[in-house]
């Protein structure tokens, strides 16, 4: 039931103060001819509503996630604490630098945080979200081509296995997309590489490690073979929980990468956002960056406008109270803490993987990094059930499915990342659930098919969502 | 240091010797001469890190009494809003892929859906964009089909003007200014700047000046040009004044911050982006639907994908993955606390409020209101007094004054959070002590 059914006229959950000046009568032009439709209920049916609502989804707190290229981590209560102090929640943007001289601080101090563990010179917080990432991201490229007279490098190079995103970010500003295949081993095909690339090439987006999971075995080589023709080389960041502090993207000879904080630096998803896209580049690109950036001139800080910047993405200065959180989660593991995690995830995954491999082959029978794919598609064709299915049963025993049907290279592919923060025992717990359901599509396939049958709903008709859309009560 | 990893040493050996390797270092193909040593202080305790941050927020100034709007709000959350908000299933959730499991976030979004539709008069919305100026530039996308040119009012707060230029640059669309009259919309210069290449007009409603615009004529203006209407509105104000459908607007965006979140040094806020029926799938970002399961139950679905970014790569209509959800479910349960008269209540008082404190400012000496047209909860003063020393004057006063547009003007924001004594009090520090 919605909570607009629940509605009942008179009706209120919340009180003002009586209004303590005259009431202000507007002419009767500039008012709505009537009331906004919007609910009427009481407090407690109102929390009711919600609570109910709260408890037909799950999160991390719930349950196993490991849900591939999301970067599903626990959520440290220590920084939602931290990000619910007024001291930041209440403060106004356009304030006086001189009043928010603490939140300049955060974002300075994460700023160089994480130009140090990306090999950066400079980092951008403003972008909201690991697509806006992207974005701003190319628009800094298009500059920076355009500003050395360099009008016609309109093409952006993609590997076939990368997140859909890329080439949308890419189309989004202008690009044309020019896909590269992947090879054998799952690395980027140096030849085809080699022959994409030329004097229009404005830049190659890369994962790395890229959404098999794999480190690509050829990265310094890709790298030099796209600067000889001219072109950047862009790092989408999605996967840096594999490599932190072990490698860095500017080491390896990239110009501009995105970070995800809410997947690498554990800040929550939020059933979908608000995530933060920080972008950091190198020391020639540092001028068309986003404005504004944050500046420290003899201890105290203030914001400065860019030179030739790309102008804004977004107003204001970036999703300030996820910075907030994921500097905590920085500041609590320090230098050795970062790379823990990130030998931890791969450590996690590689044992998930193994542990999985008796009854489910992995598409690239390689050592993984944080996360690795099966590809069900022989088990499909022997059982009749479905990558589909195998995640909707895994709902019914408690685990968040897989990333399912990505990367597209892979047929009837599941994507799993556990994580750092997952112990032991949930990895095997994991392992007997996926034993059961390989043992019951062997012998009873209709079961695993008619699955889930625990939840809220069963498997819902998406294509008659889509052919007859309804998408508010009318 | 503090440490979310669980593994114990025994632990890992087992893990190693299961996969093959003798320590983890062996998982790890980095090309030579490119291992990485971070130059990072060591971790701190989570106590350490509390105490930390809490200084940073003691060097922050928080005001007691705030009139200073200017595209972000200071209104009242109910207490309500944010502990429902903050459950740990919504908080810790991924987006919404498996609907089975997924039904309380999906059918928020439907209700967030809803209630925008019915705030705007508009027939479809998205479940979120990244902020009211990023839905804006979207909203002017949505209508541009091959044309190549979008007026813009001058009236349109400045950062979003900057991130419209940002987003439709490298589209090579052309943004024009239409120019003000009287801190309103020229009707007469914006029917001049209208040909057949304008794809879109946009306003905002009210205005950056806090100017109420004559919405109704300047849509009529747009399409009689050919050109398709997109209003960026204040939606507290939706709660009385005249909707971009009653307006005849093709898109209605705006900056949902006002609708239960907090100022937050300016994020995350929330992008409002909905449309008439007929521009439904063009529309940007994440948008979820009503549908039955196999057993014909009701049941919420992400929808439209072929949209989206993961289908249709190149060719779709933007790139957003993660959107705002937590934010959207912030504002939907913010208006179904609120209600249906409790949002024409916040509305009415912040206009009433702000009403009272624009004719007090307007009786001092030396001051004055600079547009005479019909405010919402903002208005333009302007005096011989240096904004500068205004904002110095009051802030010592723990009030944080109006944005100083200039040396001479300053555009303030009256809420339902300011009372009469906090309004008197600012008055009397302006007339007595300036």
């Amino acid at each position: 039931m919605l909570i607009f059914d629940k509605s009942v006229e008179g009706r209120r959950a919340v009180t003002l103060p009586e209004c303590d000046v005259k009431e202000y009568s507007f002419d009767k032009k500039y008012l709505r001819e009537t009331p906004a439709v919007l609910p009427e209920v009481a407090e407690v049916d109102l929390v009711r509503h919600y609570i109910g609502l709260s408890r037909k989804c799950v999160g991390v707190d719930n349950v196993f996630y490991p849900l591939g290229s999301c970067t599903m981590k626990y959520n440290p209560k220590l920084n939602e604490v931290i990000a619910r102090n007024p001291a930041f929640t209440n403060l106004h943007p356009l304030q006086p630098e001189s009043t928010v001289q603490g939140a300049l601080e955060v974002m300075y101090e994460t700023q160089k945080i994480l130009a140090e563990i990306t090999g950066m010179d400079e980092i951008s917080l403003e972008p909201a979200a690991g697509a806006h990432g992207e974005y701003t991201s190319l628009q800094i490229i298009r500059k920076y081509h355009l500003s050395r007279g360099d009008g016609k490098r309109n093409k952006i190079i993609v590997p076939d296995s990368a997140h859909g995103t890329n080439p949308a970010s890419a189309a989004m500003c202008g690009f044309e997309i020019i896909n590269v295949k992947s090879d054998k081993r799952g690395n980027v095909d140096i030849k085809a590489l080699k022959e994409s690339v030329g004097d229009d090439t404005a830049a190659l987006m890369l994962t790395n490690p890229n959404t098999l999971g794999l480190l690509d075995e050829h990265i310094l080589k890709i790298t030099s073979v796209v600067h000889k023709a001219g072109g950047l080389v862009y790092y989408d960041g999605a996967n840096l929980n594999a490599v932190m502090g072990v490698i860095r993207p500017g080491d390896l000879g990239f110009d501009v990468v995105h970070l995800n904080l809410h997947k690498t630096f554990s800040t929550p998803h939020g059933g979908g956002g608000p995530g933060s896209g920080a972008i950091g580049c190198k020391k020639k690109l540092v001028q068309f960056m986003p404005d504004p950036a944050v500046v420290r001139v003899r201890n105290r800080y203030r914001f400065a406008e860019r030179e030739n910047s790309i102008g804004k993405v977004k107003a204001f200065y970036g999703n300030f109270l996820v910075v907030l959180r994921a500097y905590a989660y920085l500041l609590t593991l320090g230098k050795e803490g970062i790379r823990e995690a990130s030998e931890n995830a791969v450590l996690n995954a590689n044992y998930l993987r193994v542990l999985l491999e008796p009854y489910f082959k992995t598409a690239y029978s390689r050592t993984c990094m944080h996360e690795f794919v099966l590809s069900l598609e022989k088990f499909h064709d022997e059982t009749g059930v479905s990558a589909m299915d195998v995640a909707k049963a895994l709902i019914d025993k408690g685990i968040h499915p897989p990333t399912m049907y990505f990367p597209l290279i892979v047929h009837e592919a599941l994507m799993f990342e556990p994580t750092e923060t997952e112990s032991r025992e949930t990895l095997e717990a994991c392992r007997d659930v996926m034993r059961e359901i390989y043992e019951e599509a062997k012998s009873n396939p209709d079961a695993v098919k008619a699955c889930p049958a625990s939840t809220p709903i069963s498997r819902p008709d998406e294509v008659l969502a889509a052919r007859k859309p309804k998408v508010r009560k009318q | 240091m503090a440490s979310y990893v669980p593994h114990t040493p025994a632990d890992r050996a087992i893990m190693l010797e299961k996969i093959g390797v003798e320590k983890i270092s062996d998982l790890f193909d980095v090309p030579k001469g490119c291992e990485a040593d971070l130059r990072l202080e060591k971790g701190k305790s989570p106590l350490e890190v509390e105490r930390l941050i809490a200084a940073l927020g003691a060097k922050n100034k928080v005001f007691d009494t705030v009139f200073l709007g200017a595209g972000a709000y200071n209104h009242y959350i109910p207490p309500v809003v944010r502990e429902l908000a903050s459950r740990e299933e919504f908080v810790t959730a991924y987006t919404p892929y498996q609907a089975e499991m997924s039904q309380g976030i999906l059918q928020s979004i439907f209700e967030y859906q809803t209630a925008i539709c019915n705030l705007t008069g508009m027939d479809a919305s998205n479940a979120s964009h990244y902020d009211g100026a990023t839905a804006t530039a979207d909203g002017i996308l949505m209508c541009m089909g091959n044309k190549s040119k979008a007026v813009v009012s001058d009236g349109l707060n400045p950062e979003y003007k900057r991130v419209i230029e940002t987003y439709l640059v490298p589209h090579g669309i052309e943004v024009v200014y239409a120019p003000l009259r009287n801190g309103v919309t020229d009707e007469d210069a914006l029917k001049e700047l209208i040909d057949s290449e304008v794809g879109a007009v946009c306003i905002a409603q009210p205005n950056y000046f806090g100017l109420i615009e004559d919405a109704g004529k300047i849509g009529k203006i747009a399409h009689d040009g050919g050109a398709k209407f997109v209003m960026a509105c204040y939606p507290v104000a939706l709660g009385i004044l005249r909707t971009p459908g009653e307006c005849d607007a093709d898109v209605a965006t705006g900056e949902g911050q006002s609708l239960g979140l907090p100022l937050a040094f300016g994020g995350p806020y929330l992008g409002l982006l909905a449309c008439k029926e007929n521009m439904m799938r063009k529309l940007t970002g994440r948008i979820v639907g009503e549908t039955v399961d196999h057993d014909g139950r009701t049941a919420y679905v992400l929808t439209l994908q072929a949209r989206e970014q993961h289908i249709r790569r190149e060719k779709s209509t933007s790139s957003i993955c993660s959107n705002e959800a937590l934010c959207a479910l912030t504002s939907a349960i913010y208006l179904s606390a609120t209600g249906k008269e409790g949002i024409k209540e916040v509305a009415l008082q912040c206009a009433s409020k702000a009403h009272y404190m624009a004719e007090e400012i307007s009786r001092i000496k030396g001051f004055g209101l600079k547009y005479k047209g019909e405010f919402f909860n903002e208005f333009v003063t302007e005096s011989d007094v240096d904004t500068s020393k205004i904002v110095d004057k009051l802030q010592k006063h723990g009030i944080l004054a109006g944005l100083p547009l200039n040396g001479r003007d300053m555009l303030w924001c009256v809420t339902e959070m300011n009372t009469k004594a906090e309004i008197d009090n600012a008055v009397r520090i302006l007339r007595e002590e300036l």
